[in-house]
């Protein structure tokens, strides 16, 4: 398969008045051609930074790609100029936010914000622009493109609004979308409209997607493979099955634990004890380790060795080293 | 995920240190901060604001000078020494002489005295009438709101420095008719700020629940609401005083400013603005200085607790 | 739309009717203005008076006839120049005052704009810090105190400038600064804490994510939403800079309608005073009548229900 994104080692830092936040520790990604990857986290975990980064998004001050690369096809985004990763942008590689109510610039009409993109990269008349503008709003089901095309972004709803957003983002046909929790600010039944949206564009355009959430369900429905990111690092990644049915570490098991599912009912539902960890001194060990109900001492110590169990799935948990595997089988006894 | 910072590999980790870790909950569960209550909190975030607190700072300088100012000078402050006419600043007069030979140090202070005054009186009448009539409005709601913000909207059409002229003219102009000419519209801000403060606190569904589990209501309104609802209000009046002091200097400047023997920073400055051209700086400079200063101090101080009292900003 | 430009024109009426018959009241009441009782020593004048204000009919009568004048844009006659009506000294006089507000206005509205803009794109930078001194400066300074300086250091000191008067444009530099420099800072400060805001906002996030240039994202998206606070704060802002020209005009001997007043108000010259000031009143709530349908075309979501002003 072909990959069109490989990230290595990515560190992003930011300078506040109260020191340095480590908020990427070292993240190691890859994504294939039309595929979905789910990175999945919660709130805080680096998950919105590694895809801005990416975007080369991060407000530099404060934030700063400190280290590792990226790279998209054959180019090396950290190396690229301001000017390049213009070309990039939007047309190459696109982006979703979170909030449909807050991404629209409420006082241009929508017909405006769609073709913007398009003309400021495609040397294209105004009525081919508003041609294409008008085959995405189609795309994106929007009904009477024509007249909702003169609208401002208040006359639409939230979950049209999102439709309209992502129709923006698609209309330079860019090769990978990332979409930034497309789904957090909506309603359940909107939510699972947009979701079909993707699956549908994915379908018609091959786009490849990155999606940040930290909605499990949102994975389940449209991921191919997930990444479980966690104060700043990655720390298991897998195909959907994987990380559902044969998950490793702790952490993804809670996260796990804390949704609600129908087939498993009568189960309780245990959420994750305490708090992520301080980013601004990261702890050296595993992160996870002070919430863990495994935390072994050498999790204090040492951050894990990935373990490779499949092609795809890989986990980065001290419970994988055999000593571990010798000390739960006696505690199981 | 790591696989080029595979220095630590598992053989070299001693097998002891496979062991369970005693669970250490406070750990997981540390409280990043002490709970402060908010006017703790604001004032916290009012000090890390080093131009508020020089403000602030300055005005408490002002206002002892004020106070004590005319004490540290052996001058009488309408005392005319005409032959001492225009001496510049010297040890005998520290802020030098005007045209009638009166001493401008201790005039700087009996005027800052007047202007303070006039200020602090503006912004306290402003808000005894803004939230009676606010309050009102916003606590009857209905048809009463509508009528009596109708009203507002019909004063606050009117040109305020307009009016204020139009009332010392027919008035005569003192240290009352001008209080009263700035506060006969100046109340219509604080008053719509008010009943916004108000109407916000009906809907507080806190307000509706203490109601009906009975919680004590002295209780409710000093944890919750006056928090909730002071900071607009303070920052108005923060911004009022500097404004009022603006307007009396703008009045003295028509003639129409506090009159003799009183001497208000405003008149001060206007009755020195042809000896500046004579090279008398000082007479103008103390008089325009304070003025300046005050103005910069208030609203250095307003932007600082705007910012402060933010109960949205508190993190 | 339609609905809302009648209300606000109803509201405008009922403000200028508590403007016209305040000033009646008052004349009616104190002592010495024409409508009172007493009886003028000016032959001429008082002829002047009784034929304009109908001094001999009841006061309802008085009232009625006076508003009526005022509808019709006859403000009456002078009482302490004869034969000279308020309307003539309107005629010779505003359209100076007008040319120095408008000039004042677009001056201080591009500056206080621009160095915003700036200061907001180099959040703390050399340029903030500069923007937000001036800034300070400007709105600390009474223009009387600034007018008097830039006089005495400019045209007297170094000679660069003509001191006084209105008759070239070198002559307009001096008073055109003195008057700009408060409302200047005012927009300055003001679009600089917006711009900063909606510079976080998301859908300016969006059009970099589209890949669109820095200016065009400031100039298309950010400055349109940074500018409408100072669109609503340009009702005060006109009326401070109405009420500056009367100073600016004194002190700059510049023979515009602020000049009129302030020696009108020294003159008690009432009728003066009152025709002036129901004038300008006229003028100003019109301004702000005009600001708030601007801010309505300007911002879509607004379906101009929302009050303009500071």
């Amino acid at each position: 398969m072909e990959k069109i994104l490989e990230v290595k080692d990515l560190h992003v830092t930011f300078r506040t008045y109260g020191g340095t936040v480590k908020a990427v520790r070292g993240v190691n990604f890859h994504l294939n051609k039309g595929e979905t990857l789910a990175i999945v986290g919660e709130s805080g975990c680096g998950k919105s930074v590694t895809s801005n980064a990416i975007m080369r998004l991060i407000p530099d001050p404060p934030g700063k790609i400190s280290n590792g690369s990226i790279r998209f096809k054959e180019k090396e985004i950290t190396r690229l100029t301001e000017k390049q990763m213009r070309s990039i942008r939007g047309v190459d590689i696109s982006m979703i936010f979170q909030d449909p109510m807050t991404a629209l610039n409420p006082t241009l009409t929508i017909g405006t914000q769609l073709v913007e993109g398009l003309q400021q990269h495609r040397k294209i008349s105004a009525s081919e622009a508003k041609a294409k503008a008008l085959d995405m709003l189609e795309l994106v089901g929007i009904p009477n493109a024509v007249e909702r095309l003169k609208q401002y972004p208040h006359q639409f709803s939230g979950g049209m609004r999102q439709r309209i957003v992502i129709a923006m983002a698609l209309i330079c046909e860019p090769e990978l979308l990332i979409a930034d929790e497309p789904t957090t600010a909506l309603d359940v039944t909107i939510q699972a409209q947009i979701l079909e949206l993707f699956e549908k564009i994915q379908d018609a355009t091959g786009v490849s997607i990155i999606l940040i959430t930290h909605d499990l369900g949102v994975v389940a429905k449209i991921a191919d493979r997930v990444a479980v990111m966690y104060a700043g690092k990655i720390i298991e990644v897998g195909d959907k099955r994987e990380i559902f049915y044969e998950s490793q570490h702790p952490y993804t098991k809670g996260l796990l634990n804390s949704v609600p599912r129908l087939d498993l009912q009568g189960e309780k539902l245990t959420p994750i004890d305490g708090t992520p960890p301080d980013l601004f001194s990261p702890p050296e060990g595993c992160p996870f380790s002070a919430r863990c109900p495994f935390a072994m001492e050498v999790c204090d110590k040492v951050y894990p060795v990935t373990t490779v169990r499949s092609t795809s799935h890989e986990v980065d948990c001290w419970l994988q080293d055999e000593r571990a595997k010798q000390l739960l089988a006696t505690a199981e006894k | 995920m790591e696989p080029n910072k595979m220095e630590q590999s598992p053989g070299t980790i001693p097998d002891e240190w496979f062991k369970w870790k005693g669970k250490d909950t406070d750990a997981a569960e540390t409280v990043a901060r002490p709970s402060l209550s908010y006017w703790q909190d604001a004032w916290r975030r009012l000090v890390k604001n080093k131009l508020a607190m020089a403000g602030l700072l300055f005005l408490i300088l002002l206002t002892l000078f004020a106070i004590f100012g005319p004490i540290l000078s052996p001058y009488e402050v309408n005392k005319q020494d005409l032959p001492n006419q225009y001496q510049p600043p010297s040890s005998d007069h520290w802020f030098g002489t005007d045209n009638a030979g009166r001493d401008v140090f201790t005039r700087t202070w009996y005027g800052a005295r007047i202007s303070l005054f006039v200020g602090l009186m503006a912004a306290l009448i402003d808000l005894s009438i803004g939230i009676i009539y606010g309050g009102l409005s916003g606590y009857k709601g209905g048809r009463t709101d509508n009528i009596m913000m109708r009203i507002i909207e019909v004063l606050y059409g009117l040109p305020y420095l307009l009016v204020v002229i139009l009332l010392l003219v027919v008035l005569g102009p003192s240290l009352t008719t001008i209080i009263i000419a700035l506060t006969v519209t100046g109340w219509v801000g604080m008053a719509r700020i008010v009943r916004g403060q108000v109407l916000q606190i009906k809907n507080y569904e806190f307000v509706l629940a203490s109601k009906s589990f009975g919680t004590k209501t002295p209780r409710i309104i000093r944890k919750n609401l006056l928090p909730n609802t002071m900071g607009p209000i303070i920052v108005q009046m923060t911004l009022t005083v500097p404004s009022a002091i603006f307007a009396e200097a703008f009045l003295s400047f028509l003639g129409l400013g506090i009159q003799a023997p009183y001497a208000s920073w405003g008149v001060m400055a206007n009755d020195s603005l042809g000896a500046i051209l004579s090279g008398n700086w000082w007479t103008l400079f103390f008089p325009a200085f304070f003025i300046s200063f005050t103005m910069f101090a208030f609203n250095v101080l307003g932007d600082g607790l705007q910012d402060a009292l933010d109960p949205k900003l508190r993190k | 739309m339609l609905k809302y430009i009648a209300k606000r024109l109803l509201i405008m009426a009922v403000t200028l009717w508590v403007i016209v018959t305040l000033t009646f009241i008052l004349m009616v009441t104190i002592p010495g203005s024409p409508l009172n009782s007493e009886r003028n020593t000016n032959e001429t004048v008082q002829a002047n008076l009784e034929a304009h204000y109908n001094l001999d009919e009841p006061y309802y009568v008085q009232y009625f006839l006076y508003i009526k004048s005022i509808v019709t844009f006859d403000f009456g006659p002078s009482i302490k120049q004869p034969n000279q009506t308020v309307n003539e000294l309107l005629g010779r006089g505003f359209p100076i005052s007008f040319e120095l507000g408008i000039i004042t206005i677009v001056v201080a509205l591009l500056s206080g704009i621009i160095l915003g803009i700036l200061a907001a794109l180099r959040h703390n930078g050399i340029i903030d810090y500069l923007a937000i001194s001036l800034a300070v400066l400007g709105i600390s300074i009474p223009n009387f105190v600034l007018a008097t300086l830039l006089i005495q250091k400019l045209a007297v000191d170094w000679n660069i400038l003509p001191p006084a008067t209105w008759s070239s444009p070198a002559h307009m530099i001096l008073p055109v600064i003195a008057l700009a420099t408060g409302p200047m800072a005012i927009i300055a400060r003001l679009t600089r804490s917006t711009m900063l805001e909606v510079l976080t906002q998301d859908y300016i996030k969006m059009a970099r994510a589209k890949g669109l240039s820095p200016w065009k994202i400031v100039l298309k998206h950010a400055l349109r939403n940074a500018l409408m606070p100072v669109v609503t704060i340009m009702g005060t802002l006109l009326a401070g800079i109405l009420t500056g020209t009367f100073v600016i005009e004194k002190i700059f001997a510049i023979p515009g309608m602020g000049r009129y007043f302030v020696e009108s108000i020294n003159q008690r010259d009432y009728p003066v005073i009152m025709g002036t000031t129901v004038f300008y009143s006229g003028f100003l709530i019109f301004m702000l009548f005009l600001v708030d349908i601007i801010y309505g075309i300007l911002d879509p979501r607004i379906k101009l229900h929302k009050k303009g002003g500071a």
